[in-house]
C-alpha cells in the first residue's frame, strides 16, 4: 500500500505527509478493529454449553472510547488547517508570481499569458493554443480559472492541484512545479458527453524554456 | 372496526392500508430496481474495462443504432441512473419504505401505523415516481445525464448534454414525487413511534431498529423539504427561464450545491442509520447477549443525525466556496467520525463474552460492520481539506461510498430480509444457501471496491468514459478489467439470493412465531402476523435485549414476558385511549 502517485510540487510534501498520517491513524484503528472483530468470532462462536454474560455495558469504556478517539479527530482536524491555509488561502506575492489565465469550455482548456504589461485581461495577452499549458518550475503560479459554460474542475494530480471552475465565478488557484516534465491536465467534474476526453497537455519547463516558449506564441501571434 | 373477511383482493393486497402488505410492497419492487440499477453499473464497469467495444446481449438491446456500442452521452446517463436508482429507488425504500413499514407496528405492539391511509398514499405515490423515471429510458435523448447530483448549469442547460433536455425534467418531476412519499412517511413513522407504543413500552425500551427509524424519520422531515424546494428552482430554470442559479443575473451555481447537500448529506445517513439498528437487533440476538451500551448507541444514532445537518459543505472543499468555511466544515465531518466509531466499538462490546451463532443474518450482519468500518475510515481522508484536494472527485470517493451504501446498507439489507423473512412471509429462507451467497458477496464485494482506493491514489477521476484517453491512466485498464469481471461475480452471486427468496416464498419452511428465540415483540405474534397484528396488545416489562439473563433457564426472555423479580412496567396503563389505528 502505497501513498498518491508521486507529486512534483511544493504543496505535495505536506499534503502527502498528512495522507500518511491519516493513513497511520486509521490504519491501527482499521487492525484494531478488524482484529478485535476476528477473535471475537473465533473465541465465542457458539459451543454446547456456553452462555453469554449478562453484561448490558460499562461506564468507563465508554466513556474512554468516547473521549480518546474524540480528541484524536478533533487534533487530526486541526493539524490539516496549516496545509490547507498554505494550498487555497495564502497566496504567493503576485509581483513573483507567474499569471496565467485558464478558461474551460466544453471540452478543452484554453490558457492565456499576460503580454509585456504583465496583466491578464489586456489586449496583449498571449493565447495558447487549445489544451496546451506550459508552466515554469520554481516560480509560483497563479491560475485565474473560468468557465463560460458549464462547471469544469482543473485536476493535474502530480502538482496536487484542484480547483472547480464555476461559470462566472473565477477563481484563483497557484501551485509551486518542482520538476520540470510532461503531464496531464484532467477534467474532475462531469460537464457532458465530451468530459472523458477533456485532456490537456501540461509542459513544465525551467524558466528559461518557458520565456522562450512565451517568446514563439508571442512572434506567432504578432506574425497572424 | 375491521372488516377483514369483507375487503376485496384489490383493497387487500393492490390499495391496502395494511402496514405489513405496504411494507412488502415496498420490497419487491425496491428489489426490482436493484436489479435494474445492478444491470447498469454491469454497462458501466464493462464500458470502462473495454471502451468502446461491443457490448454482448445488452448492448444490442439498448444500443442497437450506435453498433451495440455505448455513444459517448450514453455513459453519463449510465453514471446518473445508476445512483438515482440505487439510492432512491432501493436503499431508501427498502429501508425506510419496506423495514419500516413491516416493523414499526410489529415492535413497538401497535396494532397498525397511526395513519394507514397516508400510508397507502406514501406507496401509491412511489408508483408514478418509478413510471416517470423510467419513462427516460424511453425518450429519444435519453436519461438525465448530469449525475445523480445534477449540478447546474449542466443540468439546467438542456443544449450541454442530451440528457439535459426530457430526460432531466422527468427525474425532476420523478424526485419531487419521491420526496413526497418520504415525508409521508416520515411523519407517519414518528406520530405511530410517539403515540402508539405498546403499555411499558418507554423510548429507552425500544429496539434500536426502531430508534434508527425514527431518527431517520426526523432527518426526512427536516432535510426533503430542502430538495424539493431545490428540485422546483431547477424545474422553474428549465421550464420558465428564471436565473436563480445563473451567474451575473444575480443568481449563483453553486446555490444548487448548497441546498443539494443540504439534503443529500443527511441523506447519506437516511441510507445507513437503519442498517445500523438492524445490525445492532441482529447481532444481540445472534451472540444471544444483550447490546453493550443501548443508551451511547441510542445517543450515537442522535449525534449521527444532529452533526449530519452541518456537515453538507464537505462536498464543496474544491467548489470554490469559501476555503475558510472548508476548515470548519472539515472539523465537524471529522467529529461525525466519532458516534461512528462509538458503535462500532459498542457491536465489538456486544460479542465480547457472547455465545455467536453465525446464521446467514449474523453474518451479514458481521460484514455490515466490518466493511462499514472501512467506508467510514476511508472518509477520514476525505475530511482532511489538503488530503481531499487531491482525492476529491477520484475513485476514491466512489470506493467511499460504495463500502457505506454497499458494505453497510446493503449488507444491512440482506441480514435484515433474512432476519425477518419468516415473519414477514410465514416461512424459513434457507440458511445454507444463504451463507453461500454471504460469502461470495463478501469476497467479490471486496475484489470490486477495494481496487477503487487504488484507483483514487493515481487521481483517477469518477464519471470517465474512458479513461485510458489519458497517459497516466492507461496503466489502471488492467485493474479496471479485474474489478468489472469481479462485478459479474458479485452480480451473478445475488442469483443465490433471489432464489433463495422466491423458492423459499413458496416452498420454505413453515416458520414458527418465534424461530431465531429473539425478544421483541414482532416475534410474539404469528408468523405471518394477523391482520391488525395484536389480539390483545402486549405488556412490555423490559428492553429488547435481556438475552441470558439470570432470571430465567433459556437464554432468552421476551420483552412481554412477566417474570417474578422483574422490574414491573414504567407506565402500567397506556397514556393514550388504544393502540390501534384510528379507523379502518
Amino acid at each position: 500500500m502505497g501513498g498518491l502517485v508521486p507529486g512534483i510540487s511544493t504543496i505535495a510534501a505536506p499534503i502527502d505527509r498528512l495522507f500518511t498520517v491519516v493513513l497511520i491513524v486509521t490504519g491501527v484503528a482499521f487492525v484494531l478493529v478488524e482484529g478485535i472483530l476476528i477473535t471475537f468470532l473465533v473465541k465465542y462462536r457458539h459451543r454446547k454449553d456456553r452462555r453469554a454474560t449478562f453484561i448490558h455495558g460499562n461506564r468507563t469504556v465508554e466513556a474512554t472510547w468516547t473521549i480518546v478517539p474524540g480528541l484524536m479527530l478533533f487534533g487530526l482536524a486541526i493539524f490539516q488547517y496549516g496545509t490547507w491555509r498554505e494550498a487555497k488561502i495564502a497566496f504567493p506575492d503576485e509581483s513573483r508570481a507567474q499569471l496565467v489565465g485558464v478558461s474551460a469550455n466544453q471540452f478543452e482548456w484554453n490558457a492565456t499569458y499576460p503580454g509585456a504589461d504583465g496583466r491578464l485581461g489586456t489586449p496583449d495577452d498571449l493565447a495558447a493554443p487549445i489544451n496546451l499549458l506550459h508552466f515554469p518550475v520554481g516560480v509560483p503560479v497563479i491560475i485565474e480559472l473560468q468557465s463560460t459554460d458549464v462547471i469544469h474542475s482543473f485536476f493535474i494530480p502530480v502538482l496536487r492541484v484542484k480547483q472547480d471552475a464555476v461559470p462566472g465565478r473565477p477563481v484563483r488557484v497557484w501551485f509551486e512545479a518542482t520538476q520540470s516534465g510532461q503531464h496531464e491536465l484532467a477534467c474532475a467534474e462531469l460537464c457532458g458527453l465530451g468530459h472523458y476526453r477533456m485532456r490537456g497537455q501540461v509542459t513544465l519547463e525551467d524558466p528559461a524554456a518557458f520565456e522562450a516558449w512565451l517568446g514563439e506564441l508571442a512572434a506567432r501571434q504578432a506574425g497572424g | 372496526m375491521s372488516g377483514t373477511t369483507e375487503l376485496s383482493f384489490i383493497r387487500r393486497y393492490v390499495f391496502s392500508t395494511d402496514h405489513k402488505v405496504i411494507g412488502r410492497q415496498f420490497l419487491f419492487t425496491a428489489l426490482a430496481f436493484f436489479t435494474l440499477g445492478g444491470t447498469l453499473a454491469m454497462l458501466m464497469r464493462t464500458q470502462l474495462a473495454w471502451p468502446w467495444q461491443e457490448i454482448p446481449v445488452l448492448g444490442k438491446l439498448l444500443y442497437g443504432n450506435t453498433g451495440n456500442i455505448l455513444a459517448p452521452e450514453a455513459y453519463p446517463a449510465l453514471v446518473t441512473m445508476h445512483g438515482t436508482i440505487m439510492i432512491f429507488f432501493f436503499i431508501i425504500p427498502i429501508l425506510s419504505g419496506a423495514l419500516g413499514n413491516f416493523l414499526i407496528p410489529l415492535m413497538i405492539g401497535a396494532r397498525d401505523m397511526a395513519f394507514p391511509r397516508l400510508n397507502l398514499l406514501s406507496y401509491w405515490v412511489m408508483v408514478p415516481a418509478f413510471l416517470v423515471m423510467l419513462a427516460g429510458f424511453f425518450v429519444a435523448t435519453g436519461t438525465a445525464a448530469a449525475g445523480w447530483t445534477s449540478y447546474v448549469p449542466l443540468s439546467a442547460l438542456p443544449d450541454m448534454i442530451p440528457g439535459s433536455e426530457t430526460g432531466q425534467t422527468l427525474w425532476v418531476i420523478s424526485l419531487m414525487l419521491v420526496g413526497t412519499s418520504s415525508l409521508m412517511g416520515a411523519i407517519n413513522y414518528i406520530t405511530t413511534i410517539v403515540m402508539l407504543r405498546a403499555p411499558g413500552m418507554d423510548m429507552f425500551r425500544l429496539p434500536m431498529t426502531i430508534w434508527a427509524l425514527f431518527v431517520t424519520a426526523i432527518l426526512v422531515t427536516f432535510a426533503t423539504p430542502v430538495l424539493t424546494a431545490a428540485l422546483i428552482l431547477l424545474l422553474l430554470e428549465r421550464s420558465i427561464g428564471t436565473l436563480f442559479f445563473t451567474v451575473g443575473a444575480g443568481g449563483q451555481a453553486i446555490l444548487w450545491q448548497h441546498l443539494f447537500w443540504f439534503y443529500s448529506h443527511p441523506a447519506v445517513y437516511i441510507m445507513i442509520l437503519p442498517a445500523m439498528g438492524i445490525a445492532s437487533d441482529v447481532i444481540s440476538t445472534f451472540s444471544r447477549k444483550p447490546l453493550f451500551g443501548y443508551k451511547p448507541m441510542v445517543y450515537a444514532i442522535m449525534a449521527i443525525a444532529g452533526l449530519g445537518f452541518i456537515v453538507w459543505g464537505h462536498h464543496m472543499f474544491i467548489s470554490g466556496m469559501n476555503p475558510l468555511l472548508g476548515m470548519t466544515f472539515m472539523t465537524s465531518t471529522m467529529m461525525i467520525a466519532l458516534p461512528s466509531a462509538i458503535k462500532t466499538f459498542n457491536w465489538l462490546g456486544t460479542l465480547w463474552r457472547g455465545d455467536l451463532h453465525l446464521t446467514a443474518p449474523m453474518l451479514n450482519a458481521l460484514a455490515f460492520v466490518s466493511t462499514f468500518v472501512i467506508g467510514g475510515l476511508s472518509g477520514v481522508y476525505t475530511a482532511a481539506t489538503p488530503v481531499d484536494i487531491f482525492l476529491h472527485d477520484t475513485y476514491w470517493i466512489v470506493g467511499h461510498i460504495h463500502y457505506v451504501l454497499f458494505g453497510g446498507s446493503v449488507f444491512g439489507v440482506f441480514a435484515a430480509v433474512q432476519y425477518w423473512f419468516p415473519k414477514m412471509f410465514g416461512r424459513m429462507m434457507n440458511d445454507g444457501w444463504g451463507k453461500i451467497h454471504f460469502a461470495l458477496t463478501f469476497v467479490s464485494f471486496n475484489l470490486v471496491f477495494l481496487p477503487m482506493f487504488i484507483l483514487g491514489a493515481y487521481g483517477m477521476p469518477r464519471r470517465i468514459a474512458d479513461p485510458y484517453q489519458y497517459d497516466m491512466f492507461a496503466p489502471l485498464q488492467g485493474l479496471n478489467q479485474f474489478m468489472t469481471i469481479s462485478l459479474y461475480v458479485l452480480a451473478l452471486t445475488q442469483v443465490f439470493f433471489f432464489v433463495n427468496v422466491f423458492y423459499s416464498l413458496v416452498r420454505g419452511k413453515a416458520a414458527p412465531s418465534n424461530p431465531w428465540q429473539a425478544n421483541t415483540l414482532e416475534w410474539t405474534v404469528s408468523s405471518p402476523p394477523p391482520h391488525e397484528n395484536f389480539h390483545k396488545v402486549p405488556t412490555v416489562y423490559r428492553g429488547p435485549y435481556e438475552y441470558s439473563s439470570p432470571l430465567v433457564a433459556e437464554d432468552w426472555l421476551p420483552q412481554d414476558r412477566f417474570v417474578d423479580g422483574a422490574r414491573p412496567p414504567a407506565v402500567p396503563e397506556s397514556p393514550y385511549p388504544a393502540a390501534s389505528p384510528a379507523s379502518d
